[in-house]
């Protein structure tokens, strides 16, 4: 196959991709658009295989064999709840494929006679750079949030320091290597801090905070992978990895605006660690009385209201309760009251996370709110109904400028007439935060397992 | 063409799809952000198209072999995962389910949903 002829195919790759993020837009057709991805990824593919498949075509089948079987088995078998880790380990696997690309290109070029052109030189060091920190960023955060180790953040002193130190050691050995220092031994040290960097960059981040994170790491893979087309003069490469890391750079200020906070406070705020103020204001505060309530009651007052929404966070999700919510929601419909749901943009471990643990339970998608369009709502709202949600229902983030996530936007669940929170116990959320919500004269609390309380929930309303 | 045309040229399509890739991701609304991050993943997943060049060499070091290979491993992971995880997600997002025949249509928290 000629090099034009490939690259007109390439163009209908290209084409493709824009196409699949074109349908993402709508629920309605989202999941054609992906089809459409994939096939222009096949297209792609076959184009290679014709271009450079004479050579050592057994190794190259091979290997998508085992790296796709384990793809498709992986991604079948995990479970929706688990979906964040999930799409961590692909991206670390595209970003350490991007940086092994740069080392073997490398080693093709540097035995050449005279010096490699700075442009290649700096498109291997790019995305050696940024493809390791991705590889063992997104290793630690698929770790993190698969419980292998622990999802609290990791600091010490001297973290920023040593952090820095890594990364300018990396950004060093590259410059040399541009700066045409002929050694392939450079490329190693580059890769191996740019490795420790990406560890220790995402070891202190708390897991709250993982839906930046992986958003970034994403974009990471997509950068380091357009720099991979300017390494093999890829126009595929270049489009489709630049697509990604411009979307996914967006994405990430996005979700970094959801909370209220600047990307570079995430990544080296180490959130999670409850300031010596705050915690000495929520002690002072201490005396108020919670209400809480048994089932029943709370069954009763769900029944007989217009108009009730749930606002899930990720205690939904660890407790698996989105499907019994669901069934609650059904048998509340059924005896006529409005049901919706509203969420918050950073609630669960990534994006929109939530929206698909309630599509996964079948909950249409009309009814899913997002913060904008449902806050207007609550004050004609009866109930407002907490389900494993703490700090995007905190008043404080409104009210209390010595808290932690002061200025956050959150959802206004307490312009209901009456607010129900389905909590474990009094213990505060995941950032030690304390919740003024629990203690307005409109909130009544249902202790308990979320799942179990559902339950209870769907028995107690059955037989009203 | 020589060499620098050819650069210039790979860096105006680069910056034209940073903005095409801003454009088109500023219309997806955040319920399908997670499908959003899952599609563009698998979409970096183009990297097997790198991996398939260093490993299709001919007259490779053992040193290229091996990461080659390597590479060629992980990017398929990437994208037949990437793909398929999105799939599996935006199967599940629907307007209403279709009504059971078999549910009594006021009860719709049958066993086994």
């Amino acid at each position: 196959m000629s090099y034009n002829l490939a690259n007109l195919l390439y163009l209908v790759t290209i084409v493709c991709f824009i196409l699949a993020l074109r349908f993402l837009s709508n629920p309605a057709h989202a999941r054609r658009g992906n089809q459409i991805g994939a096939i222009g990824m096949v297209l792609a593919v076959v184009v290679t295989w014709i271009r450079v498949g004479t050579t050592s075509w057994w190794a190259i089948a091979i290997g998508m064999l085992i790296g796709g079987g384990f793809g498709a088995v992986a991604a079948r078998r995990v479970k929706m709840t688990a979906m964040p880790q999930m799409v961590a380990l692909f991206n670390g696997v595209g970003g350490g494929a991007a940086a092994l690309i740069a080392l073997a290109e490398l080693h093709r070029i540097l035995p050449e006679p005279g010096a490699p052109k700075v442009d290649i030189s700096l498109a291997i060091v790019l995305s050696a750079l940024i493809g390791s920190i991705s590889f063992a960023g997104s290793m630690v955060a698929f770790a993190k949030l698969q419980e292998l180790i622990g999802g609290r953040p990791i600091t010490y002193t001297g973290q920023q320091f040593v952090n820095g130190a890594l990364f300018v050691g990396a950004v060093a050995a590259g410059l040399a290597l541009v700066g045409g220092i002929q050694d392939e031994w450079l490329l190693w040290a580059l890769i191996s801090a740019a490795l420790l960097f990406g560890i220790l960059f995402v070891l202190p981040i708390g897991g709250a905070d993982m839906p930046v994170v992986i958003s970034l790491l994403n974009a990471f893979t997509g950068l380091a992978v357009a720099a991979g087309g300017f390494e093999l003069q890829n126009n595929v490469l270049i489009v489709a990895g630049m697509l990604v890391g411009a979307s996914g750079t967006l994405l990430t200020l996005m979700m970094s605006r959801a909370m209220n906070r600047s990307v570079t406070n995430v990544l080296f705020g180490a959130f999670g660690q409850v300031s010596a103020e705050a915690a000495a204001v929520a002690a002072g505060e201490g005396g108020r009385t919670v209400r809480s309530a048994s089932a029943e009651d709370v069954a009763v007052m769900l029944a007989y209201s217009h108009k009730v929404v749930f606002v899930p966070g990720y205690g939904l999700a660890v407790a698996q309760a989105q499907h019994d919510l669901r069934q609650l929601a059904d048998l509340l419909e059924a005896k006529g009251v409005e049901v919706s749901y509203a969420i918050h943009p950073v609630a669960g471990r990534m994006p929109g996370h939530m929206n698909v643990l309630l599509a996964e339970a079948n909950v249409p998608y009309p009814q899913l709110k997002e913060m904008d369009d449902a806050n207007p709502e609550f004050s004609r709202t009866d109930v407002a109904v907490v389900v494993g949600a703490n700090d995007v229902v905190n008043p404080d983030a409104r009210n209390n400028k010595s808290s932690p996530i002061y200025g956050m936007p959150i959802l206004n669940v307490d312009d209901a007439q009456t607010v129900v929170v389905l909590k474990r116990s009094m213990n505060p959320g995941f950032a030690g935060i304390e919740n003024p919500l629990f203690y307005n004269p409109k909130t009544v609390m249902l202790f308990g397992d979320a799942k179990a309380s559902v339950e209870k929930l769907i028995q107690d309303v059955k037989a009203l | 063409m020589s060499h620098n045309t050819i650069l210039v040229f790979e860096v105006t399509i680069l910056v034209l799809a940073g903005f095409l890739g801003i454009e088109v991701i500023s219309k997806v609304p955040t319920l399908l952000h997670t499908p959003l991050m899952s599609g563009t993943n698998a979409i970096h997943g183009i990297v097997i198209v790198g991996a398939m060049i260093v490993l299709g060499l001919p007259d490779k070091s053992a040193f290229t072999w091996v990461v080659g290979f390597a590479a060629v491993v992980l990017a398929s992971a990437n994208v037949v995962g990437g793909f398929v995880v999105t799939d599996r997600m935006l199967e599940m997002f629907k307007k209403r389910e279709p009504a059971k025949p078999a549910d009594t249509p006021q009860d719709g928290a049958g066993p086994g949903s």
